[in-house]
């Protein structure tokens, strides 16, 4: 049983030091996730017009807008290009079970996303003149950014595999993660609004059970979607 | 020669419950007092909504089956449940907005964690026929299968982070089911409810036989090319 376990956890790690190595050769996902993260905020600037005033208001829906539109272009990558290059089929030929290669593929974009906040955040504290760079915040990012992925990733293995793969995935993953966008708008809000933090616990709450949830759902049926 | 029977029960059975339905709704049943007139869409609306659910359920327990057993029966009857409840959500939509825009003066009132949750239950099984569409015949039923099953564990989710969305905001109205209702309302709603998941099994039935064609045609196409 302990080997196991051991040997299942050091195919998270060979499957995601993969996704590792190939991202720091090419830096392709970070960098493009980053560039529209970042245009997503200069084009909401000039939607609203942010005064000072309102900057509070509209900071949780804009940070949250722009996290999820650029984590849907990270987890597309993540198996397209697998796709493009005909990867794919040597994962599913892995003497690997499906459950790592779920998790090792998540854990790619988990950790893309994380690096994609920790630079937006402090960018968009400089860009609209509100401090956004708080643990409060932080803590809310990395808890949602796993629900995020234990649902999108098996999301986008579907869209991947379809013929309209581009548009699949947001179609499919938006409906279904809304509750999510919703406990880390409202919990985001209290936070730039200076509530107090036994209040945002609440919120954390929520984001944690739906991260256990889906991380359950997603790793049972995985399986089921990588199937040759 | 006895499906047939079966068959001709069913839709005579189901014309008259509707047409009892409609007489009920239409000429029996009191106007309500406060809502007037146009609170009679209750009585689509309502069953329209539980024939949704309804289908979606067996979409996930069929879902459940097809990857536990994979019998092409159960997708067969999954996709079939899923056509069905799309058409019976967008009629509660419909209904609903229509019901909502003199009663609670707008088309669609977000704070009802109900007409949202309903919303996003539409869109997420647009997807899955969608995913359907857009996927080889092999590979089609295990997509449809896993987003038919992890679509309807999401429901309760939405459904809640609907209700805590608003939570700062007051309750802008009360349903006007559940308590208080007069016993010819109630009676009238049962009668339509009952109508209504008939229609619903006539449905399956006719949409199934329908499948089971397409199928049979497919199959028919591949031997002849072999």
């Amino acid at each position: 049983m302990l080997e196991k376990m051991k040997n299942f956890t050091q195919d998270v790690v060979t499957l995601l030091w993969k996704d590792l190595l190939a991202e720091f050769r090419t830096k392709e996902i970070t960098i493009s996730i980053l560039v529209f993260a970042l245009l997503t905020i200069v084009i909401f600037n000039f939607a609203f017009t942010p005064d000072p005033a309102r900057v509070g208001l509209i900071a949780p829906g804009v940070l949250w807008v722009a996290f999820s539109f650029s984590g849907v272009l990270g987890l597309n990558r993540t198996f397209v290009i697998e796709k493009e290059r005909g990867g794919l089929q040597g994962l599913v030929l892995c003497p690997v079970e499906r459950e790592a290669l779920f998790l090792g593929k998540a854990a790619g974009t988990f950790i893309f996303m994380c690096i994609m906040e920790m630079i937006i955040l402090p960018v968009f504290s400089i860009l609209l003149n509100l401090p956004v760079f708080m643990p409060g915040l932080l803590a809310i990012a990395f808890l949602s950014n796993i629900g995020f992925v234990a649902m999108g990733t098996l999301f986008s293995a579907i869209a991947v595999n379809t013929r309209a793969r581009d548009f699949m995935l947001p179609l499919l993953f938006f409906p279904a993660i809304i509750p999510l966008l919703v406990f880390a708008v409202k919990g985001s809000s209290m936070v730039i609004s200076g509530e107090p933090w036994s209040d945002v616990m609440g919120w954390l709450w929520k984001i944690a059970a739906f991260d256990v949830v889906y991380l359950v759902v997603s790793t049972l049926v995985f399986e089921f979607v990588l199937e040759e | 020669m006895r499906s047939f029977n079966l068959n001709a029960v069913l839709w005579s059975v189901t014309t008259i419950l509707i047409m009892v339905a409609l007489y009920l709704v239409f000429a029996w049943v009191p106007t309500e007092a406060t809502m007037g007139i146009v609170q009679r869409i209750f009585y689509f609306h309502v069953p329209s909504a539980w024939v949704a659910f309804l289908s979606f359920f067996v979409v996930f327990v069929s879902s459940i089956l097809y990857l536990a057993k994979r019998n092409i029966k159960w997708d067969t009857l999954a996709y079939c449940s899923a056509e069905i409840g799309v058409v019976f959500t967008s009629l509660a939509l419909i209904s609903g907005a229509i019901w909502a825009k003199p009663t609670w003066l707008s088309w669609f009132p977000w704070e009802d964690p109900r007409l949202t949750t309903t919303l996003v239950l539409w869109l997420i099984y647009v997807g899955y026929l969608l995913v359907r569409n857009y996927s080889t015949t092999y590979q089609a039923p295990r997509f449809a299968a896993v987003i038919g099953i992890a679509g309807f564990l999401d429901v309760p989710i939405i459904y809640l982070s609907v209700i805590w969305w608003r939570s700062a905001h007051p309750i802008v109205f009360r349903p006007s089911s559940d308590a208080g209702i007069a016993p010819s309302m109630l009676l009238t709603l049962m009668v339509s409810l009952v109508a209504f998941t008939m229609l619903y099994v006539v449905l399956m039935r006719l949409v199934l036989s329908i499948r089971r064609a397409e199928l049979e045609v497919e199959e028919l196409k591949t031997r002849i090319q072999d």
